[in-house]
């Protein structure tokens, strides 16, 4: 190991080399971490403007902004399936798994990292054929669900093959990171002292590999019932339309684990830094990311209680639902009880790390209201949904996103970001996203129907009212946007090496860490999160 | 593959893994991969139970007109390739290196007679007019063996690979015969699905 050659290389930072040859053809996870945070920043920005549009549209009643209906759709289609496939589904994982687990485990990298640039390669060529249906995007809404998938005159065959292909890049991500986590730790870093980033990924990239490939024979079987006319889905041919929506919550439902669990692994790094505590309940914390992954593929039935399924599958279906809330609750419990009594520093990591626990307290929350069968037959379909949906999305997984992009900026990029400006672009986000969504609640119990472009007029302040907040919310991503990037251009080096005294092997290392990481691979002697003992 | 072999030994040398390291990842790393086959398949094994159990009689009716005999040989000559992949590895381990390249050649040749076979099964179906769309048997026929005819291209191009290489000698030295057992678990795979496919689709009672 300890060569001529290599001692030489060892001290120069990982973004030292340039040129885009060394960015293309990278097997460095710190590098491909940073392709796939630009590609997914990328999609975020894409999708997060067909969503201001669409609230610019519902700040009136009539059709104003968009032309059509059909537009409108196209827009929540986009929307929908960008976010979703082409931003938090490898989101997290991709960016921060990527760039986190071996400097984490102490690695020198993952265990295929050709296989690594390859899925990043593949991920790509999903973009680029999702991009070329962009010239007739599809209107079915994310969920492609048959028959109308099947009917419609727009392009749905390219955009599913498009998300098919992405399928193959989550699975070689998540068995390589499953690999890696068995086989490449560090000596002495034991089960029971791995960061709970790293339980966390390992439970998301078990449900990458058990959920995906059905995601992909469903979108499979889409593909072959408009291009060979057969007719599984098709209750014309013999087939039922109510299958595909089996299949599709069979992956999408785990699929909302995929998104979060991982943002869960951050909260759970960052809250101890910052409340100078030891993590509270290591253990259940670690475990309820695997009880949430497997109760979580025996839900899915709750997206379907209208669909005309049985009363005793619904009745089932609507107990498991609840039982998911439990190890979610715990996981919430635990993150308070670490607060309790430390001696918090309010970084803008940790105001989003705080974030994350209200808001998604509230979209799990309202989780639990939904699963219950009678409140969901009258709130399926209306903005109660979506309110609850993007609490759970933006005020967990975006918001645990933010927190790391905050938290790990100075270690994976080398450079210091503005404090204060941070904070105020939180505090914009924080009250936008608030601002936009809590109305939706109320409008939808009260009956506005998700996926219209017009509405009565009784809804007026409501939809005003969201719309102004996604003003405020997209000022506040703006700053926040800009705040991060300006440091990239600017000389300047952060102070130390590990600003927020993290017990972590990331900050034992320089920022940005050398090519190989480690000069030598270090022997762990303690657990991660023994603050206040040191 | 190569890059297989070649970051095998960039482990080796620059990253301070052990072959053996090496070996168990890539052997790992197949399983999980395999099992995201088998969940692949598993979503047409649900839609066959569903319909199945709908329409027994059309399943009956259907199967029928599938060709039992070249389906039988078909089965045979897989789990035949399945065998001499197994001599393969063993060989592969022994550094056997004439016997790896002839064993790889025979389980290759198996993969495209299983291939000719189903071009004329395919090729009869289109001639009496049975297509995908005629009703959700042969539907879910076309599916079931297109998809499974895909992996076996796939197979037998990571059959040709391993060829290549061990003409190469690649698999000289050491515990180098990691590539080898890997694309083996692939065909095995490959195999094991077959033989749930034959008596599902051919063998009604």
């Amino acid at each position: 190991m300890a060569n001529g050659v290599m001692t030489q290389t060892q001290h120069i930072p990982y973004l030292a080399q340039k040129g885009l040859k060394s960015w293309i053809l990278t097997t460095d996870h710190k590098r491909i971490g940073i392709l796939y945070l630009v590609t997914i920043s990328f999609f975020f920005m894409i999708a997060g403007l067909t969503a201001l549009g669409m609230r610019y549209e519902l700040m009136t009643p009539e059709l104003d902004f968009f032309r059509t209906a059909t537009e409108y759709n196209v827009a929540f289609t986009l929307h929908g399936s960008l976010m979703v496939f082409f931003f938090i589904v490898p989101g997290i994982a991709a960016s921060f798994g990527n760039f986190l687990i071996p400097l984490m485990i102490g690695a020198r990298d993952v265990a295929f990292p050709r296989i690594n640039l390859l899925s990043f390669w593949i991920y790509l060529v999903g973009t680029a054929i999702l991009l070329s249906a962009l010239a007739q995007p599809a209107d079915t809404g994310w969920t492609f669900y048959t028959p109308y998938s099947i009917q419609t005159g727009t392009k749905v065959i390219m955009i599913t093959l498009g998300v098919f292909v992405l399928g193959f890049s989550s699975i070689l991500t998540g068995m390589n990171f499953i690999v890696t986590i068995h086989k490449l730790r560090a000596p002495g870093m034991t089960w029971s002292r791995l960061p709970l980033f790293i339980w966390a990924s390992y439970a998301t990239a078990i449900l990458q590999l058990l959920a995906t490939p059905v995601v992909g024979i469903t979108l499979l079987l889409l593909i072959a019932e408009r291009a060979f006319d057969i007719g599984f889905f098709d209750p014309a041919k013999g087939g039922d339309p109510i299958l595909f929506q089996n299949f599709f919550w069979f992956y999408s439902h785990p699929a909302v684990y995929i998104m979060v669990i991982p943002a869960f692994g951050i909260i759970s790094e960052i809250i101890p830094v910052f409340a100078r505590k030891p993590i509270f309940g290591y253990k259940a914390i670690a475990y309820s990311s695997f009880a949430i992954a497997i109760i979580s593929f025996f839900v899915w039935l709750h997206h379907m209680f209208v669909s005309g399924i049985s009363e005793t599958a619904a009745a089932i279906f609507s107990f498991l639902t609840m039982l998911v809330a439990i190890p979610t609750a715990v996981k919430v419990f635990n993150w308070t009880a670490t607060l309790y009594k430390g001696s918090i520093d309010f970084h803008s990591s940790m105001l989003y790390a705080l974030s994350f626990i209200v808001l998604f307290t509230v979209g799990g929350l309202t989780g639990v209201y939904l699963g219950a069968l009678a409140v969901d037959v009258h709130l399926h379909d209306t903005y109660f949904i979506v309110a609850h949906m993007h609490y759970v999305m933006i005020g967990g997984t975006v918001m645990g996103f933010f927190g790391a992009l905050h938290f790990w900026y100075q270690k994976w990029f080398g450079k210091v970001f503005d404090e204060l400006t941070a904070k105020i672009a939180w505090f914009l986000i924080f009250v936008g996203f608030n601002v936009t969504f809590f109305p939706q609640f109320f409008m939808g119990f009260q009956g506005m129907p998700r996926r219209y472009a017009t509405y009565p007029e009784e809804y007026i302040s409501y939809h005003a009212l969201s719309t102004y907040g996604s003003w405020i919310l997209g000022l506040g991503v703006l700053i926040m946007t800009v705040n991060l990037l300006i440091p990239l251009w600017k000389e300047g080096r952060p102070e130390s090496s590990n600003p927020y005294g993290s017990l972590s092997l990331e900050w034992q290392v320089p920022s940005p860490p050398p090519h190989e990481n480690f000069d030598e691979i270090p022997t762990v002697t303690d657990w991660t999160y023994a603050y206040g003992k040191k | 593959m190569s890059s297989t072999a070649e970051h095998a030994e960039s482990h080796a040398h620059g990253h301070g893994l052990g072959d053996a390291v090496t070996h168990n990842a890539a052997k790992f790393g197949m399983w999980l991969f395999l099992g995201t086959e088998i969940l692949l398949f598993g979503g047409l094994f649900a839609a066959y139970a569903l319909f199945r159990a709908k329409y027994p009689d059309l399943f009956y009716e259907s199967h029928k007109k599938l060709d039992v005999t070249l389906g039988a040989i078909n089965t045979i000559v897989l789990i035949f390739s399945s065998f001499t992949m197994a001599l393969a590895v063993s060989a592969s381990q022994k550094r056997n290196r004439n016997w790896l390249m002839i064993l790889l050649s025979v389980t290759f040749i198996c993969g495209a007679a299983f291939g000719v076979n189903k071009y004329f099964e395919y090729s009869a179906k289109f001639h009496h007019h049975i297509f995908p769309d005629t009703n959700i048997f042969f539907a879910l026929y076309f599916m079931m063996t297109g998809l499974h005819m895909l992996h076996v291209f796939v197979g037998m191009g990571i059959i040709f690979a391993l060829i290549i290489m061990a003409k190469q000698g690649r698999f000289k030295e050491g515990n180098r015969y990691t590539p080898v057992e890997v694309g083996g678990l692939y065909w095995h795979l490959v195999d094991l699905i077959w033989i749930y496919l034959f008596p599902l689709l051919y063998l009604i009672g």
